[in-house]
Parts: structure tokens; C-alpha cells; sequence
């Protein structure tokens, strides 16, 4: 009974969440199926949506869900089917740099782990507010109210120029094009 | 016996830092121009957990932290949508999304 | 009328010029007609000057004040370029002389080129060429005087090398025109630094600014600007060591050789130095170049003179030899006698040269003295005028040269220079000696079998005829009794020189003896024999006389040793050095680090945020190294 009580259920939760994040991370960037790896970006966004319930953000976490792992996955597969259609083993190669590229990374990562770790252990300043809806509904439409109708005129243009870009081009404006 | 798990700042930022590393290494080093979308969304999700750790580690009241990384997620959709049409657009053209085949920063 | 010339003159340089441009664009065809076009613009001229030096010479208030017709001709900022007249007394007369001494001898071309192939365009060369010297002369401005002094070049160049079928000829233009570049060069300068020094280059406000040049500028950079200005009249007039070009000039037509000697060119620098006597004025050093120069070239071209062959050069040789006089007139401050002997000048020397034209002409171009002989018989109006030019230049009185040259010898006495003074007596000695030499081997003595000489047509022997009349009644405006010259011609204020018996006599007694030793040995003597035997006696002196000093073979010497060898230096440094170095090795520096930054360039995204993530690297770890606490800040934003 000591033994459940000095555990810290938050704490082992983050734990397994953090182990299941990063392997679901390395496993995105190491298939070598594109679906495969869209398949693990999922779990990932998925297991990251766990790691903000243990951050209080729940608000966040539902929507980690609801965008990441339901729409941008869903469009990214779209994405590959229209471009690649068959012998989906070899899609998701590396490229001639990849161990200059590891080397900078590992630098970069230890770099800001290191500046991570030295932050140290700080309790929390308070506890988060339990109606975050509410909350961000709140700061949305008052504080950070510009900043949100800027977020959706971005939307807005994304939409019309993900719909310009990727429109059927006729014949002879791809002569012309290309 | 006890089991001293515990979990403060630095745990979320090192995990943040080695998931955007894992993000920089696939944006750096993968050959397929989607991959390295997929990439980019690692590295902003790992920007999150940051900002996400942070209002809840240092301003629990205020949700400012929260509040930017909703907005990370909305200009991540948008990333994405504009993103898969670059590249599919390049594709009608070129028939190929692999990077290497793409060098016309040279001109 | 005389009112109307004296207000224009700018029309007695103009009407050559237009009889230039009629020839050029309608006449070319018919050469008589080209001929009577530039006769009768030169006649008209000289009509015109008449009358303003008619003008002149009767009102004494243009001696004190010159007539200045001026007009701005450009402005460029700060500098102001008038272009002008000025008529005074030295000008009236230039003019006068200029054309009257033209117009005579476009008279005695239009017999001489007769059925020559460029008839027409000779004669047009000849308009403008006598067009530019009346420019220069009624200059009132500096850089006008200086384009008019290129354009006298530039038709030198022409007329020199008129017939360009002779190879001769057209190396002979080539010298003179490079030659007197060289010293125009010098020129330039003088006039650019007296425009930024003083600001003007008009001649009234210039003599006035320079009277009190302490003002402007120090006496040092006065003497610099006087030297610069002198070496032009050096290579136009002539002088040691820029003479090399006079003596090959002859190679023109004869007319050409008369203009260039008497009339147009040459005197150029002498007028010039003469107008800018308040400039020489307040440098004594220059005035003692100028003296010197004049006096030693005197010398020097006499020596020659003895021992030419050909009837052109040796006439070529005392024109060089006549200018180092008025040059010493110059030198020694005396503007009056320069000017008289340049007027005397003109006359027997053109004379002297329309002679030996007419006895080529006759001859047919054999132009040895050597050769000839007995020639008065045949041609007795060439033979007695030619006497007339041999006796003025000789100085025996009452001819025209025996005045001026009587001038020049007092003034230089006066002056107190006794060196110039005996160098100026020998000269006057060997002047007799050579001319009359001349004068006893073509014209007197036994006829050759070989020649057949004929009197020259009424063209060519008038204006013969009244050059002779000038110069022989040209000197008696000047007489030391009746100074008449001097009260119009000078500069400050006119000074009555005593007549000076001694010296007067004396220069009649050395003509006198130079004539007398050339009948000795060329005349009286049927064989030569003394005259071979001192030439064998003397071999050194004669051959170094004979081959002009060397003058050309040093120059030539100096062209293909210095010139080239330092040529070739430059050469090889300007492709091994130059080129090789810094050019082609700059160019291959450049294209080799282009190629190796090519290889950066790879175009390819992911290439270049790798670089960018290994710049962050890198600035972390120079952040680090060099400052920890603002690097540890930068990179976490704030949070110890």
C-alpha cells in the first residue's frame, strides 16, 4: 500500500505518454511507408493529446484530437493518394545528408536539453482554472480578439489558395506554364 | 520501498526538445516532400507542449500559454492545407515529390 | 570707309575662310576659278587691312588703347571664354604684312602650281592657312589665339605634305605637325594655369592682372608659367632644340615654304611672345631664355646654313637663324625691334623664297647650288630681286634688313648683355657669308651646259618685283633718325634710342666682310679651291655643319633607344604585370572562388536549413565562449 501511495499516478502517466510520443515519433520519421509513418503520426498526436490531459489543458488535448489527429491526418493521406498511388513501400526514403543532418540535430537537441534540464524543478504557480472553456471562450473574444480574427482570415486564405494551388490546370495554361 | 517518479518543468521541456529534434532530423533528412510536412507538424506539436507546460508551470491563471498554441494548431491546419496543394501542384508539373529532384533555388 | 574697317576687322580673317568654304563646296571643279576665289578673298582682305591699319596708324590713341571688339563665346560655371578682336598698332601691322605678303604669294602660286592635279584644294589649304594666321593675329583672347595656333598647325601639316605622292613630303608634315605638338603641349599648360591663376585669359585684363601679380601668385610660379608659355613659340618659331621641323618643311610647294617662312606660321611665336610681353616683362629669368634661346639658335642655324647644299634648306636654315634674332630682340625687352625685324623679315624672305621657286621651277627641282650657276643671265628678274632679299639680309644699308637688324644689334647693346651682343655680330657676319654664298654659286659665275633655264611667267615674277620694292624701302619706317616704328610698336613706353654710329657702321662692315669672303671663295676663286681646301682643312667643323649638328640623329637616336627600350619595359610590365597579374589573376581569383562557392549553391532546401541549423550552433557556441550569462539568456529568453 506504500508502494501505490508514494506513486505519483500524473507522473507515471507522463511518463508512458513521453515513451509512446517519442518511439511513435521515431517511428514517423523511420518507416519506410508514407502511410505507415501517417498511420504513427496519428498514435503520436494521439499520445500527445494525453501528455496536455497531464497539463490540465483539456480544452487543448480535445482539440489535439479532433484536429490533428482527425483532420491533418486524414488530409495528409488524401495528399498521398493523389499523388502516389502505387508501391508505397519504398515512400519514405532518406535522403544523401542524413548523417550531417543527424549530427547538427543531435547537437541541437542536446543544446536545448541541456538549457531544459537546467531549469530545474518548479511546482506549479497555482492551479489551473477547472472551466477552461469558458475561460479561453473569455480571453478569445476580448484580449486576444484581433489575433483570433486574423487566426481565421488566415484560415480563410489558406482555403482559397489550398483551393488555387491545387486546381485542375487546363492544357493549354500548363503549356503556357511550364 | 518507494517509487520516486516524479515530473516537473524540465520533464516536459526535454520532451519537447527531443520531439522537435526528431522533427528537424526528418525535415532535414527525408527525401519525400510530404514526409517532411509530417515533419513540420512534429516540430510545431513539440512547440506546444512548450507552450502548453508553460501555462500551466508558470501562469496557470491567465491561459496564455493555451491560447497559443490553439492558435500554433490553426496556423498548422493552414500550414498543412497550403502545403499538400504546393506539392501536389509540383507533382502535376514535375511527376515527382522528391526533393532531391528539386533544386531550382539554384536559378 | 576707314571707320568701317577699323570697326570690323573681324572680316579680314573671315573672308579667307569663306574663300575656303567656297572652294571646298562649289569652285572645286574649276581650278582657275578656285585660284581667282582665293586671290580675290586675300586681295579684299588685304584691302581691309589696309585700311585699319590706315586706321590705326593715324590715331596715337590706339597705341596707349588698344580697339577690343570682344563677345562671350562660352561659359562653363566659373569660367568665362571671350572670344574677340583686338587691333593695335602690333596687330595692324601683322595684318597688313600678313596679307599683303599672302595675297602676293597666291598671286606667284597661281603661276607656280600651274596644271597641278590638286590645284583647287592647294589653294583652299592656302585660304586657310592664311585665314588662321589673321586670327591669331587679331586674337584678343589666349584660348582663341590658341585654337587659331592649332589650326595654323594643322594647315602646316596639310601644305607640307601636299604632295603626298613624295615620301618625304609627307614625313616632313608628320614632323612638323608632332613637333610643334610637343611644344603646344607646353603651351596648353600655360594657358591653363594663367586661366586658374588669373581667371581671365584676355589679353588687356590678363596684362593688367599680371602687372600686379603679387596679388594672384609668387614669382616662382611665374617663372613657370612664362617657360611653359615659351616652349610653344619654341616649336613654331623654331627655336633650339624644336627647329628639326623648318629646315624638312621646304618639302611643300614653294609658295607654302614662302608662306610658312615669312609670313604666316613661324612669326606666330615670335607675335606671341610678343603679346605676351607683360607676362615675360615682370620674369627677368624668362626674358634671359628667351634671350638666350633666340641668340644661341641664331648662332647655331647660321652654322648650318653654311655648308647646305640645297638652294631651300639653306633659306630654311636663315629663316631659323633670322627668328633666334627676334627672339634675342625679344629676349632683351625690346618689343620695338623684334617686331620691325619680323616686318622686314617677311618681306626679303618671302622674296628669297618666291626666287628660289621660280629658279626651281626653271631648273626643274634641281635644287643643288652646286649645280647652278650664271642663272642672272636667264633670269634677270629673279636674279636682280633675289639680290635685292640677298643684300637686305646681309644688312647693307638702305635695305630693309640693315634697320631692323641695326634695332635688334642696339638693343641687345643696350641691354648690357655683351655675350648676346657678339654671339648677335657673329651671326650677322656669318648670315652675309652664307647668303651671298648662295647668291655667287646659283646666280653668278659660268652657266652650267646641263641647264636650261627660262625667266619665270608675269605671275610669279610681280609679285617678285614688288616684294623686292618692300624690301628694300620696308626699313625706312624705322631709321634711327626718324624712329617712326618705335612710337607705334612697343611695349610700356615708347624710348628713343640714340643713334649709335660705332654699332651702325660696324654691322655694315661685318656684312660687308661676309660678302666679301664669300666672292673670295666662290666667286673670284673659278675653281673652289680654297673653299674645298678649308672644307678639307676643317673636316670636323664642316661635316659636323653639314649634317646639322646631328640634331636628328640624336632625336632618332634617342626615339629607338629610350623611347622604344622604355616603351618595351612598359610593355611587358603592362601584359605580365598589368594584365598578367592583376587583370587575369584578379579574373581567376574571382572565377575560381565563384566556382568553389558554386558548390555551396546547391539549390537544394534542406541543404540550406541544415547550414542554417549549423549557423544557430555555432553562434550558440561563440555565445557561450565569449559572454555566458547573455548567452544562456538569449537562447532560453530570459529564464536563469
Amino acid at each position: 500500500m506504500e508502494l501505490l501511495d508514494s506513486i505519483s499516478w500524473v507522473a507515471v502517466a507522463f511518463h508512458t505518454l513521453a515513451a509512446v510520443a517519442v518511439i511513435s515519433a521515431l517511428l514517423v520519421v523511420f518507416v519506410r511507408n508514407i502511410v505507415h509513418a501517417v498511420l504513427w503520426l496519428a498514435v503520436f498526436f494521439i499520445s500527445l493529446a494525453g501528455v496536455f490531459l497531464t497539463l490540465n489543458a483539456e480544452f487543448i488535448a480535445a482539440i489535439q484530437v479532433i484536429v490533428y489527429a482527425g483532420a491533418i491526418c486524414i488530409m495528409v493521406v488524401f495528399g498521398i493518394m493523389l499523388i502516389r498511388r502505387w508501391n508505397m513501400g519504398e515512400t519514405n526514403l532518406f535522403n544523401s545528408q542524413t548523417v550531417a543532418a543527424a549530427g547538427v540535430v543531435a547537437l541541437v537537441t542536446m543544446l536545448s536539453a541541456f538549457l531544459s534540464f537546467k531549469s530545474g524543478v518548479v511546482e506549479p504557480a497555482g492551479d489551473v482554472p477547472v472551466n477552461q472553456v469558458e475561460s479561453i471562450a473569455t480571453a478569445l473574444l476580448t484580449k486576444y480578439v484581433i489575433p483570433f480574427e486574423v487566426a481565421a482570415l488566415l484560415l480563410l486564405v489558406a482555403l482559397v489558395g489550398a483551393i488555387f494551388l491545387a486546381k485542375e490546370v487546363k492544357a493549354d495554361d500548363a503549356d503556357s506554364h511550364s | 520501498m518507494t517509487l520516486t517518479l516524479t515530473v516537473s518543468l524540465y520533464h516536459y521541456l526535454i520532451l519537447s526538445a527531443v520531439i522537435f529534434g526528431i522533427g528537424l532530423f526528418g525535415v532535414l533528412s527525408k527525401k519525400n516532400a510530404i514526409a517532411v510536412l509530417i515533419c513540420i507538424e512534429l516540430m510545431l506539436n513539440a512547440i506546444n507542449i512548450n507552450l502548453v507546460a508553460f501555462n500551466k508551470y508558470m501562469t496557470p491563471g491567465d491561459f496564455v500559454g493555451q491560447l497559443f498554441a490553439i492558435f500554433v494548431i490553426t496556423v498548422a491546419a493552414a500550414e498543412v492545407g497550403v502545403g499538400l496543394a504546393i506539392i501536389i501542384a509540383i507533382y502535376r508539373n514535375k511527376l515527382s515529390v522528391n526533393l532531391d529532384d528539386f533544386d531550382w533555388l539554384k536559378w | 570707309m576707314v571707320e568701317f574697317a577699323l570697326h570690323n576687322a573681324w572680316l579680314v580673317p573671315l573672308l579667307p575662310a569663306l574663300s575656303f568654304v567656297i572652294i571646298i563646296f562649289l569652285t572645286k571643279p574649276w581650278p582657275t576659278l578656285s585660284g581667282l576665289v582665293t586671290v580675290g578673298g586675300m586681295l579684299t582682305s588685304c584691302f581691309f587691312a589696309s585700311l585699319a591699319a590706315y586706321g590705326v596708324f593715324t590715331n596715337h590713341k590706339y597705341a596707349e588703347e588698344p580697339l577690343v571688339y570682344a563677345t562671350r563665346w562660352f561659359t562653363a560655371g566659373e569660367l568665362n571664354i571671350d572670344v574677340g578682336i583686338q587691333l593695335d598698332p602690333t596687330s595692324a601691322m601683322m595684318i597688313f604684312m600678313v596679307t599683303l605678303v599672302a595675297s602676293l604669294i597666291f598671286i606667284y602660286a597661281t603661276g607656280y602650281m600651274k596644271g597641278d592635279p590638286g590645284y583647287s584644294v592647294f589653294f583652299s589649304y592656302l585660304a586657310l592657312f592664311g585665314s588662321s594666321m589673321l586670327l591669331l593675329v587679331l586674337s584678343s583672347n589666349l584660348l582663341q589665339m590658341f585654337v587659331a595656333w592649332e589650326l595654323v598647325g594643322l594647315c602646316s601639316y596639310l601644305l607640307i605634305g601636299f604632295y603626298t605622292h613624295k615620301i618625304s613630303a609627307r614625313e616632313a608634315a608628320k614632323k612638323a605637325f608632332v613637333t610643334c605638338r610637343v611644344a603646344d603641349f607646353g603651351l596648353l599648360l600655360g594657358i591653363l594655369s594663367l586661366q586658374i591663376i588669373f581667371g581671365t585669359l584676355n589679353l588687356t585684363e590678363l596684362a593688367e592682372k599680371i602687372h600686379n601679380f603679387d596679388q594672384y601668385t609668387t614669382i616662382g610660379m611665374m617663372t613657370l608659367m612664362a617657360v611653359l608659355v615659351f616652349i610653344g613659340p619654341i616649336g613654331k618659331s623654331g627655336q633650339f632644340p624644336l627647329h628639326v621641323w623648318l629646315p624638312d618643311a621646304m618639302e611643300g610647294p614653294t609658295p607654302v615654304s614662302a608662306l610658312i617662312h615669312a609670313a604666316t606660321m613661324v612669326v606666330a611665336g615670335v607675335y606671341l611672345v610678343g603679346r605676351m610681353m607683360f607676362l615675360f616683362h615682370e620674369v627677368p629669368s624668362a626674358m634671359e631664355l628667351v634671350a638666350i634661346t633666340g641668340a644661341f639658335t641664331a648662332m647655331f642655324a647660321a652654322a648650318i646654313a653654311i655648308t647646305q647644299r640645297e638652294i631651300k634648306r639653306i633659306l630654311a636654315y636663315s629663316t631659323v637663324s633670322q627668328l633666334g634674332y627676334m627672339m634675342l630682340a625679344l629676349g632683351v625687352g625690346s618689343l620695338t625691334a623684334s617686331m620691325f625685324h619680323l616686318w622686314t623679315h617677311a618681306f626679303f624672305k618671302a622674296l628669297m623664297f618666291l626666287g628660289a621657286g621660280s629658279v626651281l621651277h626653271a631648273l626643274h627641282d634641281r635644287a643643288d647650288v652646286w649645280k647652278m650657276g650664271g642663272l642672272i643671265k636667264k633670269m634677270p628678274i629673279t636674279g636682280y630681286t633675289f639680290m635685292v632679299g640677298c643684300l637686305a639680309i646681309a644688312g647693307v644699308p638702305p635695305f630693309a634688313g640693315f634697320w631692323s637688324k641695326d634695332e635688334i644689334l642696339l638693343a641687345a647693346f643696350d641691354n648690357g648683355n655683351y655675350v648676346l651682343f657678339t654671339m648677335a655680330a657673329i651671326t650677322a657676319f656669318m648670315t652675309a657669308f652664307y647668303m651671298w654664298r648662295l647668291f655667287f654659286l646659283a646666280f653668278m659665275g659660268e652657266e652650267k651646259a646641263e641647264n636650261h633655264p627660262h625667266e619665270s611667267p608675269w605671275n610669279m615674277t610681280v609679285p617678285l618685283i614688288i616684294l623686292a620694292f618692300f624690301a628694300t624701302v620696308g626699313g625706312l619706317v624705322g631709321t634711327p633718325w626718324a624712329p617712326v616704328w618705335g612710337e607705334w610698336i612697343f611695349y610700356g613706353h615708347p624710348h628713343h634710342v640714340e643713334p649709335n654710329y660705332v654699332i651702325m657702321i660696324g654691322s655694315v662692315v661685318i656684312g660687308l666682310a661676309g660678302i666679301y669672303l664669300a666672292y673670295t671663295l666662290y666667286l673670284a676663286d673659278k675653281e673652289k679651291a680654297r673653299a674645298h681646301a678649308l672644307a678639307k682643312q676643317f673636316s670636323f667643323l664642316h661635316s659636323l655643319s653639314f649634317n646639322k649638328f646631328y640634331i636628328d640623329e640624336i632625336y632618332l637616336w634617342f626615339n629607338h633607344t629610350i623611347v622604344d627600350g622604355s616603351a618595351k619595359l612598359f610593355y611587358l610590365f603592362d601584359i605580365y604585370v598589368v594584365d598578367g597579374i592583376l587583370i587575369n589573376g584578379l579574373a581567376a581569383f574571382t572565377r575560381l572562388s565563384g566556382e568553389g562557392l558554386r558548390v555551396a549553391q546547391t539549390g537544394r532546401l534542406q541543404n540550406y536549413a541544415l547550414v542554417f541549423f549549423l549557423g544557430v550552433l555555432a553562434l550558440a557556441v561563440v555565445l557561450a565562449f565569449t559572454d555566458p550569462a547573455t548567452a544562456f539568456g538569449l537562447v532560453t529568453g530570459g529564464a536563469k
